[in-house]
């Protein structure tokens, strides 16, 4: 009996043996050995491997996923039409209305090469250049926010995608947990398996699919851009209307009359009602109940209980839990009391008898209704994907032959910057370091190359004027009609929701 | 990269790509029991292609009468699948897509309860059916012009777990591998994927016009270096041919596929060429018109 070499074969799935791949690599005119995955194809030129996915152009192995342009109508006032009624027919319309997208443009490593693809197109009579390429990223990764109340896990504490990490918890924000993905030390820093996993994860993640993630101390999330978060199996539905005292402040005035004391239940602030800066205000009596945790100030306590899956992101399943004691020189007899959480999905209305124990009642019409708008104010709970990457490197070389001026252009607003022909946000200081929405881009937009780095379609925009001013290749210039010799070109409608961007900068001239 | 899995949109089919490997599956019964069963083709998955291609050498080589030694599990279902034909030119690449339906299915059912499942790899599909179950498939009869041309009604009682389709149609012009036929579709039946595979290779080599100046060949060779099929003529484009050309070669294919039922290799087939189709079979059960 021998051993298996491979113990683990997934980890070793796509490192070519080293034997198998010299071998691959012997004679044969113009022939490419694609090394993508273990098939190892040798690929003559003009053709494709096994997979179609990657082919021989001019001998060079290239991906050969279609290079998309987006495209949008407009009528003679000037109004974006929609064409989606009818099936799109690839063809490229000539005109202004073509955007070339960086998808599928490939990338010209190393970068001292001009863009793949730098194109120019006449917008009210002002010629516009457009640098189309994917960049490799290596630095880069994924900000997600995601909407809920219910506990995560603790700061910093790592998230893992299959047992390796791929990022951490970093900051509650209002109603909602942020994670940190990818990033340079989870893509190269540490073994090669949490690097190809944390490239899957991009990858996935930002071409808008889902992924299953544990929080080391905390929840199994399933997270996917612009869809519930799934935590714990359960998919999350509303976002908080605001913590348990901001939900006092803003309901404080349908309560009066109806109740005598509201406790809003909260991981983060629970509200008690008659205690609090809004109940003082609308001359409430102090109803004397007084909840566990650490009073921060009046009527706003911190740590009534342990975060969890219950009332208000905490582990609570009975509301009364949270109660220390009742005060029997102020409360009294009949008084009405409602506990509700943030998101108004757990509420309990109690009248308190004889003995000033709290009693089950029936909820009262009129506080169901403020009950029921708790929940009319919260938001869908969503997950939501923002890439971030740094294009501050060697890529701006295949813009111009002096990076810095394409950094400076940025800065001063003349040149804009797109991903996929989708807006991006561009982070103050040095380099250029954007985030972008990845649910704003056309789908499928990422890639990804062995290294292992995410592969991400990046376009700058500038008049011919500003791009000559800051050392562009002018010589690679070609006009856009001609990106429909392009045989791979694909063709779709340009999203209304993202501002068009051959639109001259409005940057200082 | 490495192994992709990922549910496609609708939230209800898997789809696997590893490489050349891309397969679609899907699994009907109780949630959870669907869930562990994507979860099981998953875990079969992750080894497939680096497992293969460390046999692809002995894979390639033509069947003679020494059966080949080979270790993984599906290598072993190629060869057992290309057996029968050893006596004309094949090598057990003719079923791989076909084991790999099989082996993924039958991963997936394991201590599963599933009412239906298959896993359709490049249209070389296995599938399962519970007692009284069915599964309605489409025929596609040129995949250049898709359309459904024909259905085929799948019942848990017929001795029919497989089915497989191979054309003419090469890589560049729609298809993804050669053929030595001129065939635009031979759909096969089978007891598995990789039968129906095996057995459609050869009756698509067998629906032929040797010789015909309209119709297109090139070495294998030229065009992928790596081709199982050598220096062997594959089609590689097919002029318009007479009805009468079309009935010839239609028939030489319709032979080949008798023969293999007869034998007892597949239960049924249909072959298509220029918009003539001809079946083999107990026709009520294998083609409706869509």
């Amino acid at each position: 009996m021998t051993t298996d070499p491979n113990p683990d074969p997934v980890a070793s799935t796509d490192t070519p043996e080293e034997s198998a791949l010299a071998a691959a690599k012997t004679k044969g005119e113009g022939i490419v050995v694609c090394d993508a995955c273990p098939v190892l194809c040798r690929i003559r030129p003009g053709k494709t491997g096994a997979c179609d996915r990657y082919g021989n152009i001019e001998g060079k192995l290239a991906r050969l996923d279609p290079f998309v342009v987006t495209q949008r109508t407009i009528d003679q006032e000037g109004r974006m039409v929609p064409f989606l009624e009818a099936p799109w027919n690839g063809e490229i319309v000539p005109g202004g209305g073509t955007f070339v997208t960086g998808i599928g443009a490939g990338t010209t490593y190393p970068d001292y090469k001009p863009a793949p693809f730098i194109v120019s197109a006449a917008v009210d009579g002002v010629d516009m250049i457009t640098v189309v390429t994917e960049g490799i990223f290596s630095y880069c990764g994924v900000k997600a926010k995601i909407d809920t109340d219910r506990y995560v896990g603790p700061e910093q504490a790592a998230v893992r995608v299959g047992g390796e990490q791929v990022g951490h918890v970093t900051t509650a924000e209002y109603g909602s947990q942020m994670l940190s993905l990818g990033g340079v030390r989870h893509l190269t820093g540490g073994s090669k398996k949490e690097g190809v996993v944390t490239c899957e994860t991009l990858l996935t993640l930002c071409n808008k699919g889902a992924v299953e993630m544990s929080v080391d101390g905390g929840a199994a999330l399933t997270i996917q851009a612009g869809r519930p978060p799934v935590i714990n199996g359960t998919a999350e539905e509303r976002m908080r209307v605001g913590c348990g005292s901001a939900t006092i402040g803003i309901f404080a005035k349908q309560w009066q009359g109806h109740a005598d004391e509201v406790i809003v239940v909260d991981d983060h602030i629970t509200g008690v009602l008659s205690e609090h800066q809004a109940g003082r205000f609308l001359d409430m009596r102090p109803a004397g109940i007084r909840v566990r945790g650490r009073k921060s100030t009046p009527g706003r306590y911190f740590q009534v209980a342990n975060p969890g899956t219950g009332w208000g992101g905490t582990d609570i399943r009975d509301p009364l839990a949270i109660i220390e004691k009742i005060d029997p020189k102020a409360a009294w007899p009949g008084l009405r009391l409602l506990m509700v959480s943030t998101t108004g999905e757990h509420a309990a209305w109690f009248v308190l008898d004889e003995a000033l124990r709290p009693q089950p009642a029936a909820m009262p019409a009129a506080i169901e209704r403020v009950v029921e708008r708790i929940g009319e104010n919260c938001e869908p709970a969503l997950t939501t994907v923002l890439f971030m990457a740094g294009a501050g490197g060697s890529l701006r070389a295949g813009v111009t032959e002096n990076p810095v001026q394409l950094t400076r252009s940025v800065r001063r607003a003349l040149t804009r910057v797109t991903s996929g022909g989708a807006p991006v946000f561009i982070w103050p200081g040095g380099g250029i370091t954007y985030m972008v929405d990845i649910t704003t881009m056309p789908d499928n937009s990422f890639g990804y190359v062995p290294t292992p780095a995410i592969v991400g379609p990046i376009e700058f925009t500038m008049t011919r004027a500003s791009y000559a001013a800051l050392g562009g290749h002018m010589d690679c210039i070609r006009p856009v009609e001609s990106i429909r010799a392009v045989e791979r070109v694909k063709a779709i409608p340009w999203s209304p929701a993202n501002p068009w961007p051959l639109k001259p900068p409005a940057g200082e001239a | 990269m490495t192994v992709q899995a990922s549910l496609l949109p609708g939230g209800r089919r898997l789809h696997l790509n590893h490489g050349p490997i891309d397969a679609v599956i899907e699994g009907w019964g109780e949630p959870r029991e669907v869930r562990a069963a994507y979860d099981q083709a998953i875990a079969a998955f992750n080894g497939v292609l680096p497992t293969l291609v460390k046999e692809l050498t002995i894979l390639r080589w033509p069947l003679s009468e020494t059966a080949p030694v080979v270790q993984g599990v599906v290598a072993r279902r190629m060869v057992a699948a290309c057996w029968p034909f050893r006596n004309s030119f094949i090598t057990p690449m003719a079923a791989v897509a076909g084991a790999v339906a099989d082996h993924l299915l039958t991963a997936m059912l394991a201590g599963r309860t599933l009412s239906r499942a298959y896993v359709n790899d490049g249209g070389d599909i296995a599938f399962h059916l519970a007692a009284s179950e069915r599964l309605a498939c489409g025929v596609v009869g040129n995949v250049l012009a898709p359309a459904i041309d024909g259905k085929i009604e799948l019942t848990a009682d017929l001795p029919v777990r497989g089915i497989a389709t191979s054309g003419a149609a090469t890589k560049g012009t729609g298809g993804r591998s050669f053929s030595l036929g001129i065939a635009d579709a031979v759909t096969v039946l089978a007891r598995d994927a990789a039968a129906a595979d095996a057995a459609a290779t050869v009756i698509g080599n067998a629906v032929d016009l040797p010789g015909h100046p309209s119709v297109i060949r090139r070495p294998a060779f030229d065009i992928d270096p790596d081709s199982d099929l050598g220096g062997r003529q594959v089609t590689l484009a097919v002029g318009t041919l007479a009805t009468t050309e079309i009935e010839i070669a239609l028939t030489a294919g319709l032979a080949e596929a008798e023969r293999q039922r007869q034998a007892g290799l597949i239960y049924g087939a249909v072959l298509t060429l220029q918009g003539r189709f001809l079946v083999c079979g107990d026709r009520s059960k294998m083609m409706q018109a869509a």
